[in-house]
C-alpha cells in the first residue's frame, strides 16, 4: 500500500534531532519509523508517523522544511530471506529503487519495507503478482 | 641610492607640481565638458562651468563621480574620445552594472605603464632584472599594468599570470627572477611552496610588488621573512587606469601617488565635506591626464590617510596609507571585488531566502568565501540528491556571478542570527584593517 511519509530537513549541528523528536513528542505524535539519510552540512530525516497530515501541519508552522512523499510500503514476514525476495524481483524488472529501508510491524510476525520508486501502483502489482508480499 | 623612472616629475617641488596639476585639471574639465555628454550633464546641474575652474583650489566646485554614475553610463556613458581611437578596455569582475570596463587610448596605456614604472623602480628595479609577474592577465589590470611598466624599465619579463605553483617556482629558479609581481596572499602561497619543495635556497628574488588586496603588517614581516625580500604596497583600481595609481618606496611609509596624474582627496563618505591632509576619509581621484576615459572626483569608497610630510626617498608626491575600509560594502576576497548584493542575487535567482550570511575568512593567508543560507521550505525534497543539486546550481552561478569559488552551506530557518530583524550579512573575520 502506499503511506504518507515525511522528510524533514535537520542541519548537521548538535542538538537539532532531540530539537526535533521533542516537538513530535509534545504534540503526542507517535513516530512508527525513522531513517536519515546525510550530507555534509545537514541531513533529510524520514520519518512514518501515524497522523502524516497533521504533523506536516504542525512542522511547517514550527518551519522545519519539510516535504510529504507517497511511498509504496508492503508487508512481509519477519523471517531471513523475505527482503531479498522483493529486491530480486524490483531488480529483474529493472525498477530503480531510490532508497529503501523497514520497521517491525504492529502485526505480529511481520515487517514493513518502504521502497521509494516512481511508480508505487505498478511495483505493488508486479510484487502481489510475484506472490513475495503478504 | 634612490632611483627614480622619471625623476623631474616624482621630485618635482610641490609648488610646481601644484602647478602643473592646476594647468592639468582646467584642460581636462573643459575635455570632459566638451566631449562627455555626462559630464556637461552633471556640471550644469550643480551649475558649474569649466571657466570656474581656474586650479586645484576649485576642484571642490565640481561634481562627484560614484559607481553608480558608472552603471548609468555603461558602457559608452563616460567615453570622452572618438572609439576609434581607443585600443584597449580592461575590466573588473563581475556583473553587469556591478563591472567596471574602462578604455584606453594609446596615451592612456603609455602613461598607466609609467606608473608602473615607476613602481618597480622604486623598489630597486633596473634593466638588469628579471621581473615574473604572476598577476592575472587579460581583463583584470594587474597583469598588463605591470608587464608594461616592467618593460618600460627594461626588465626582462616573465609574463607568467596566475596559477600553477610549480611552474611558477620553477621560472623563479631556473630564470632567476629578481622582483615578483602578485597579490600578498600569493606572495605567501608560494613561499610556502617554495619552503616545500626545498627550491627556498634557489631564489634570487630581492624584491615583491604585492597588491590588489589587503594585508597587514604581519603578513609583510612573514613574506618578507619566508622569501628574505623586501615587500612592497601598490595600489590601483581600473576605473584610474590599474596599478600604478600609488606605490611604495624603499621608505615602506605609505604610497606615493602618482599626483601629475591623479589628484588625491580625503571627503567625509556622509557629509562629502573635504577633509585635511591627516585626517581618515574616503579617497577621491581626479585624473588629469586620462584621455579615453577621464574620471572627475571618483568616490573610491576606499577609507585611507593622505600624508603630506616630506619622505626620506626624496618623492614629492603626497603619501596615501593603505586602506582601512570601505565606505561600502564591497569585499575583496582573493583580489575580486565582491558585493554582497551580487550573492543576494544570485541567492534570489535560484529560489533561497534573503536570509543569508556571508563569511569570509583567511587560511594559509588564502581567503576563504562561506555562504549559509536558510533552506526554504519549498525546495525541501525527500532526496539527499536533488538538495545537493541545487546547492551545487547555487555554487556554479555564484561562481559565474563572482568569478571564484564559494561554499554554499544550507542551514535550519530562522538560524542566521538577526539583528533589529534583519540578519547580519557579512562576517569578515579576516581583521585586514
Amino acid at each position: 500500500m502506499t503511506i504518507k511519509q515525511i522528510s524533514v530537513f535537520i542541519e548537521n549541528k548538535t542538538g537539532q534531532l532531540s530539537e526535533f523528536i521533542s516537538l513530535l513528542a509534545d504534540n503526542n505524535i507517535d513516530l512508527q519509523a525513522l531513517s536519515m539519510a546525510e550530507a555534509q552540512d545537514y541531513g533529510v530525516l524520514r520519518i512514518v508517523v501515524d497522523k502524516p497530515e497533521e504533523t506536516a501541519e504542525l512542522l511547517r508552522a514550527n518551519e522545519w522544511p519539510c516535504s510529504v512523499t507517497d511511498v509504496l510500503a508492503v508487508m512481509v514476514p519477519d523471517k531471513p530471506g523475505s527482503l531479498t525476495k522483493i529486491l530480486s524481483v524490483i531488480a529483474e524488472n529493472n525498477i530503480g529503487l531510490a532508497y529503501s529501508y523497514a520497521f517491525l510491524s504492529k502485526t505480529q510476525g511481520h515487517a514493513c519495507v518502504v521502497l521509494r520508486v516512481d511508480d508505487n501502483d505498478g511495483v505493488q502489482k508486479i510484487l502481489e503478482n510475484a506472490g513475495v508480499i503478504d | 641610492m634612490e632611483r627614480y623612472y622619471q625623476p623631474e616629475i616624482e621630485t618635482m617641488p610641490r609648488e610646481e607640481l601644484k602647478k602643473l596639476q592646476s594647468e592639468r585639471l582646467v584642460k581636462q574639465v573643459q575635455h570632459v565638458y566638451d566631449n562627455v555628454p555626462y559630464y556637461r550633464a552633471k556640471m550644469d546641474a550643480k551649475g558649474v562651468k569649466p571657466s570656474d575652474i581656474k586650479g586645484v583650489e576649485d576642484l571642490h566646485k565640481l561634481p562627484f563621480l560614484s559607481k553608480d554614475d558608472l552603471r548609468e553610463a555603461y558602457p559608452y556613458g563616460l567615453l570622452a574620445k572618438p572609439l576609434e581611437e581607443c585600443v584597449r578596455i580592461q575590466s573588473t569582475s563581475g556583473t553587469t552594472g556591478r563591472r567596471v570596463v574602462a578604455f584606453y587610448t594609446q596615451h592612456d596605456i603609455d602613461l598607466w605603464e609609467d606608473c608602473c614604472a615607476r613602481a618597480i623602480t622604486a623598489v630597486g628595479g633596473t634593466k638588469e632584472d628579471v621581473c615574473q609577474v604572476c598577476y592575472g592577465y587579460g581583463l583584470f589590470t594587474g597583469g598588463p599594468g605591470l608587464n608594461g611598466g616592467s618593460h618600460k624599465v627594461g626588465c626582462l619579463t616573465l609574463p607568467m599570470s596566475s596559477g600553477n605553483t610549480d611552474r611558477q617556482l620553477q621560472f623563479m629558479t631556473d630564470l632567476k627572477a629578481t622582483i615578483l609581481c602578485c597579490t600578498p596572499s600569493y606572495a605567501a602561497y608560494l613561499a610556502e611552496s617554495a619552503i616545500e619543495s626545498g627550491l627556498r635556497k634557489d631564489l634570487c628574488l630581492k624584491a615583491g610588488i604585492f597588491g590588489a588586496e589587503a594585508w597587514t603588517q604581519e603578513m609583510r614581516n612573514d613574506i618578507e621573512e619566508k622569501l628574505g625580500i623586501k615587500a612592497y604596497d601598490i595600489y590601483g583600481l581600473t576605473e584610474l587606469s590599474g596599478p600604478g595609481v600609488s606605490f611604495e618606496c624603499s621608505a615602506q611609509g605609505g604610497m606615493h601617488i602618482c599626483e601629475d596624474h591623479f589628484i588625491a582627496e580625503i571627503i567625509d563618505p556622509v557629509t562629502e565635506e573635504v577633509l585635511p591632509y591627516g585626517q581618515k576619509g574616503e579617497l577621491v581621484f581626479t585624473a588629469i591626464t586620462k584621455e579615453a576615459f577621464p574620471m572627475i572626483r571618483y568616490r573610491t569608497r576606499d577609507i585611507c590617510v593622505l600624508n603630506e610630510e616630506p619622505c626620506s626617498c626624496g618623492r614629492t608626491h603626497i603619501r596615501m596609507s593603505k586602506p582601512m575600509g570601505r565606505s561600502d560594502d564591497m569585499l575583496i576576497i582573493r583580489g575580486v571585488n565582491v558585493f554582497p548584493s551580487q550573492i543576494e542575487t544570485v541567492l534570489l535567482n535560484k529560489g533561497m531566502s534573503a536570509n543569508y550570511q556571508i563569511i569570509v575568512d583567511r587560511e594559509n593567508n588564502s581567503d576563504t568565501l562561506d555562504v549559509e543560507v536558510e533552506m526554504p521550505p519549498e525546495l525541501m525534497s525527500d532526496s539527499v540528491a536533488v538538495i545537493a543539486k541545487k546547492e551545487k546550481e547555487i555554487v556554479m552561478a555564484l561562481k559565474a556571478m563572482l568569478g571564484i569559488m564559494a561554499k554554499v552551506h544550507l542551514v535550519a530557518p530562522k538560524s542566521i542570527a538577526r539583528s533589529e530583524g534583519k540578519a547580519v550579512r557579512i562576517i569578515d573575520k579576516r581583521k585586514l584593517y
